[in-house]
């Protein structure tokens, strides 16, 4: 299981540099750049900034500079952000981000499994109905429609929790935001799960479990939760990821500095590095959750694990 | 009062299991389906009922209601009584006592039911435990016990192992093992040896016969196979289409059956010992050219860790060599693992060869260039055997069957290419209507003749068949095989079929190939090998076909030879048989046996066939 595990952390490493590669090139063969503004900087001032950044430096010599600073773990400075490295921002905004997702895929599983499971059993009675619209309704339902929504309700109506704001992390304020990010995951889930386990209970280990009389509690718990899970194991390694890196609309609607508008700032703003940091952070994270559910899923499916 | 009666209902003794008016219905959107219709039947302590009849016939339907595991639209009327209790009325905990304890079931797929997950001995413990209220330490102990009485080696490691891990007949003995853990009295075994060899049917037919007598309870033997039946059921029920037609003593059944329909069944299902010998020899005359010319073929594959470990190799076809006549029909024969399919599929250059040459009318298909080789493939067909997996789902059956004209007669306009296509649906018995159909709204059988109008629209010299039946009920096999005699008759083509079951090989081919772990055991005219096999292989394989005679498939399958191939990894030294060859002699580990031609053009590699008796 280790040396499976090291040779798979290996094997990552070419991956990412592929990532890397192609969102440097990506990110520069865009139109325009950092100082392109609507009020266009005289040239000299320009040709200034550029060299300072080293931006008139040839494409390949820029990028084997920025490959040499992370191996050092150096995102390189921001580019509209004065004063601030890519590290000082990620590292500010991450903590929260992360917190807020991993809480909310905590939720999303907690709730969206469970109903997943008991819509499969009760399947096409009237609890299987309720779950699986709510499932199709929550989905359906963007989070800047859902958000406002919470904070509407929970905010200004009920007044139980505040609108928006995070005063360094308060759980009072983390809840709804939270709840709006994990609603569309444990609806996915609640599908996937519910999909997926009347799958296994139709399969035949299944049903000669039964002929056995091993009971319908152990049939479900011992024989059939397995095999059921491992579509979900595998949906949640990219979506902790994606979720984890932040979310612009939840952060925007509820004003928490996060990373989630990093990405889409960086991008409109042509700041590279931060474009760059976000798109490592993101790459690294998606493929270390995906090594974490591919040995979650060994654990679960001898099959697997001798291949 | 009461005291007389329940000594007079001891002295009439319950039977173990008793139907009356069973019938099972599934509601569905399109209507109520009636899957079985009024099913009274009786099995007795001591006694093997076997139930026979194609798919469809509801046989496993009425046995799943017994245990109350239809699916969730279906609904069991009537009565079914095990010793006296009645099944339908129980609650869902009584009847969690029943299952697995005073009744074990064995599945038909011993791939698929066993849970993946868990390990073959957690299985048979968890049975053991919930049944027999015994601690952990306990349920082990009789597990053991229970792989050892099933004939299972080594059962202390495969205790540890997980169903991938095990071959197929290993896993049925598994089923077995976990059906019999908290003694029942009653066994019900689901066409226990549909998907396996024939050599590992017969062991598993013969430990089924086995246990009956040993512990006298009740078994159900579902089958469609008469052979299997008449080597282990004492008495005989044939459903059709959910209603049972006969009931009897399996000789009487066997041998002067009295329904129309169980004649029909007979009729189809193909006997080694039948009157008539198999089709004379090759027509070809001595010393004409071979059509297609194996010499010395030898595929490997690479298997194991792909990423920084070695590949371990795997020669599942070792130096093959073997010629074929035009109008010839060639049959291969072996268990699973022999590498028939992996022959055949490098014969026509869909695997790449390691080694040895195909020549084909002259010519060496290795040496052609792509575009050469493509346009000969009209002349070299192919049909596979999953009948459905083999076609195209979303192509309509006049799809299916006329693109290769589209590919290879592509001038063809589109009267004459409908033309072809009604010609050839008529000749494998298809009707014109069938061509606006897709492949699932098709039966098994319908779906292999569209595979064999799609391989035979060209004309081919050549027509492979690759287990062509071997997914299909009797009745249907028999007539498959009847479809192909015909084509070849019309035509000239040489014919390649490869299949496990002898007794079908016998109708249609004039000599006979044996594989065994990809190598040539026997080749033979099919007359000389059925009447006198030479290789002690082809005697085992010959000696565990089943025939659906009473009097002598007992004494058969008493005889049933245990052990199952070597896995192809690792396989033995010198002959690579040697390992369950009842003859082995020293000299058979040392050195690999010669491909000796006899007088009477039959050939065979055993150190030890001249001393055989």
């Amino acid at each position: 299981m280790l040396s499976y595990a090291l040779r798979r952390i290996a094997g990552t490493v070419p991956t990412l540099l592929v990532i890397i590669s192609v969102s440097f090139c990506v990110v520069r063969l865009a139109p325009g750049g950092p100082f392109a503004q609507e009020q266009a900087l005289p040239p000299p001032v320009r040709a200034n900034l550029e060299r300072l950044y080293g931006l008139d430096e040839p494409l390949t010599v820029q990028y084997a500079h920025y490959l040499r600073g992370l191996l050092r773990g150096d995102f390189g400075p921001s580019l509209r952000q004065r004063d601030f490295t890519v590290s000082e921002l990620i590292a500010q905004g991450l903590p929260l981000s992360a917190t807020l997702g991993l809480a909310a895929i905590l939720l999303a599983v907690l709730t969206g499994v469970p109903a997943g499971i008991l819509a499969a059993l009760w399947r096409n009675r009237a609890a299987d109905y309720c779950i699986t619209t709510l499932a199709a309704v929550a989905l359906a339902l963007p989070s800047f429609v859902t958000g406002p929504l919470f904070a509407l309700l929970f905010g200004l109506y009920l007044r139980w929790l505040p609108v928006a704001g995070w005063q360094h992390g308060a759980p009072r304020y983390l809840v709804l935001p939270v709840l709006t990010l994990a609603l569309p995951v444990a609806a996915y889930l609640a599908r996937l799960t519910r999909a997926s386990l009347l799958e296994v209970l139709a399969a035949h280990y299944v049903l000669s479990a039964r002929a056995r009389g091993l009971g319908a509690a152990r049939v479900l718990w011992r024989h059939a939760l397995r095999p059921a899970l491992m579509p979900v194991v595998s949906y949640l390694g990219p979506a902790v990821a994606f979720v984890m890196t932040g979310s612009l609309v939840v952060e925007t609607v509820f004003g928490l500095p996060g990373t989630g508008r990093y990405l889409v700032e960086g991008a409109i703003d042509r700041d590279y590095p931060l474009v760059m940091g976000m798109v490592v952070v993101y790459g690294a994270l998606t493929l270390l959750l995906n090594l974490i559910a591919d040995l979650i899923y060994g654990a679960l499916d001898p099959g697997v694990r001798r291949e | 009062m009461p005291s007389i009666r329940a000594s007079a209902e001891a002295a009439a003794a319950p039977a173990v299991l008793s139907l009356s008016g069973l019938t099972v219905t599934f509601d569905t959107p399109r209507g109520r389906i009636t899957a079985a219709r009024d099913v009274t039947l009786a099995v007795e302590r001591g006694e093997c009922l076997g139930v026979v009849g194609e798919s469809g016939a509801g046989k496993s339907q009425v046995f799943l209601a017994v245990l109350g595991l239809l699916a969730a639209n279906g609904r069991a009327q009537g009565s079914a009584r095990f010793l006296g209790t009645e099944l339908l009325k129980l609650a869902p905990a009584a009847l969690d006592r029943v299952r697995g304890a005073g009744i074990g079931m064995v599945f038909q797929d011993p791939m698929t039911s066993l849970t993946p997950h868990l390990t073959v001995g957690g299985q048979i413990a968890e049975v053991i435990r919930r049944h027999r209220g015994v601690g952990r330490a306990a349920a082990h102990a009789a597990a053991l016990t229970l792989l050892e009485r099933v004939q299972v080696s080594d059962p202390e490691r495969r205790m540890q192992q997980y169903p991938h891990e095990l071959s197929g007949g290993l896993r049925q003995r598994v089923m077995i093992a976990i059906a019999l853990s908290s003694e029942p009295q009653l066994l019900i075994a689901d066409e226990p040896t549909t998907s396996l060899d024939v050599t590992v049917q017969a062991q598993i037919l013969a430990l089924l016969a086995e246990l009956k007598r040993e512990r006298a309870m009740g078994m159900v033997l579902i089958t469609h196979d008469l052979g299997a039946v008449a080597g282990v059921a004492d008495r005989v029920a044939v459903l059709r289409e959910g209603c049972i037609v006969e009931t009897g003593p399996v000789a009487a059944v066997l041998k002067t059956p009295r329904d129309p329909y169980t004649r029909t069944l007979l009729r189809d299902t193909p006997r080694l010992d039948a009157d008539g010998a198999p089709p004379g020899a090759a027509a070809a005359p001595p010393g004409s050219p071979a059509a297609l010319r194996l010499t010395d073929l030898t595929v490997r594959f690479n298997v194991g860790r792909g990423w920084f470990g070695p590949h371990a190799r795997l020669t599942a076809v070792s130096a093959v060599s073997l010629e074929l006549y035009a109008g010839e029909s060639l049959g291969v024969v072996g268990e699973s693992g022999a590498g028939k399919s992996t022959l055949v599929r490098a014969a026509l250059q869909l695997l790449r060869p390691a080694a040895g040459r195909v020549v084909w009318m002259g010519q060496a298909l290795a040496d052609l260039p792509q575009g050469v080789l493509r346009a000969l493939r009209r002349d070299l067909q192919i049909i596979f055997q999953d009948p459905l997996g083999s076609l195209d789902p979303r192509m309509t059956v006049g799809e299916i069957v006329g693109e290769p004209l589209r590919v290879h007669a592509p001038h063809l306009d589109r009267a004459a290419r409908a033309a072809q296509l009604a010609a050839v649906l008529r000749r494998v018995g298809l009707t014109a209507e069938l061509a606006s159909r897709y492949p699932h709204e098709l039966s098994g059988g319908q779906c292999q003749r569209v595979g064999i109008a799609r391989a035979t629209i060209l004309k081919p010299r050549l027509l492979i068949c690759d287990e062509p039946v071997s997914a299909l009920d009797v009745p249907t096999q028999q007539q498959i095989v009847t479809l192909l005699a015909h084509l070849k008759r019309e035509s000239d083509m040489c014919l390649l079929f490869v299949s496990h079951n002898l007794a079908l090989v016998r109708q249609l081919c004039e000599r006979v190939l044996v594989l065994y772990l990809g190598r040539m055991m026997e080749l033979a005219p099919a007359h000389s090998l059925y009447t006198r096999p030479r290789h002690p292989y082809t005697r085992e394989l010959l000696a565990a076909v089943p025939i659906p005679d009473p009097d002598i498939q007992p004494a058969r399958l008493a005889r049933a030879r245990p052990g199952e191939p070597p896995s192809p990894l690792s396989p033995p030294s010198g002959c690579v048989y040697r390992t369950r060859c009842p003859h082995a002699a020293p000299v058979c580990a040392e050195r690999i046996p010669e491909w000796e031609e006899l007088p009477d053009t039959r050939r065979v590699a055993c150190h030890r066939w001249r001393e055989l008796p």
